[in-house]
């Protein structure tokens, strides 16, 4: 049974049904980040994305993440949805719900969620823009490298 | 020993191939695997710094070990999100 917290879909995300994966009645606060396409990146027309993922080691990621979240604020519960394949505008290509009995941890924990992806999930943008089109390439993937997880946790408190 | 190799994202792009085949000597590393594929694509090199790698979907190091049979997987630097 896979964990539904964690997933890559070609289907369109919505945020109530991730919302409602990490709700109990023990939870006074949810954070949501919903991540959208934009019609601009670097002075170029964005027409949409295309997101790639090597997707066991992108599940694998997003575990870790919950894992690393849960280490610094225990009460959470984290899940984590990104699309893969064509995204169009305006559509969401990551949710990301963090539920806690308290709103301080869910915002940290969300923020901590979303910096940590960017950082080691193995997923890419093809950007396709008026033009052309290019594959974004940002962070060199290690999960292990402490320093980049400290600048993760930095950003969230 | 054989492996397989993943490609993704421009690495994929540049070979023209999501996966490949290789023959690699006995004793070979994940960075035995990723020098053949510079020495076929040379344009290769300009990720050689930047590169991480994955063996049998574990996130490894250039240093890993190869065994007959394993897939190797190289993930250029990642833009999810």
């Amino acid at each position: 049974m896979p964990d539904r917290r964690f997933r890559l879909t070609a289907d369109p995300l919505d945020a109530n049904a991730i919302v409602a994966i990490v709700s109990s009645e023990d939870c006074g606060a949810v954070t949501t980040f919903v991540g959208l396409v934009r019609n601009e990146n670097g002075g170029r027309r964005v027409l949409w994305l295309e997101y790639e993922a090597y997707e066991p080691l992108a599940l694998k990621a997003f575990a870790q993440i919950d894992e690393e979240a849960g280490g610094r604020w225990p009460s959470i519960a984290l899940a984590i949805h990104h699309r893969i394949g064509r995204v169009e505008i305006g559509q969401a290509s990551v949710v990301i719900a963090a539920a806690s009995p308290h709103r301080v941890e869910a915002f940290a924990a969300c923020r901590y969620a979303i910096e940590r992806i960017k950082q080691i999930a193995p997923i890419w943008k093809h950007e396709h823009f008026e033009g052309g089109d290019i594959w974004i390439e940002g962070a060199t993937a290690d999960p292990t490298d402490d320093d980049v997880r400290r600048m993760a946790f930095a950003q969230c408190t | 020993m054989h492996v397989t190799i993943r490609l993704f994202a421009r690495l994929r792009d540049m070979a023209g191939a999501g996966a490949l085949r290789r023959e690699l000597p006995g004793g070979a590393i994940a960075r035995s695997a990723w020098d053949s594929l510079v020495g076929q694509f040379p344009d290769f090199d300009d990720y050689t710094r930047a590169v991480s790698c994955a063996v049998n979907e574990e996130h490894a190091r250039m240093t890993t070990p190869l065994n007959d049979g394993d897939e190797v997987a190289f993930l250029p630097p990642v833009s999810g999100g």
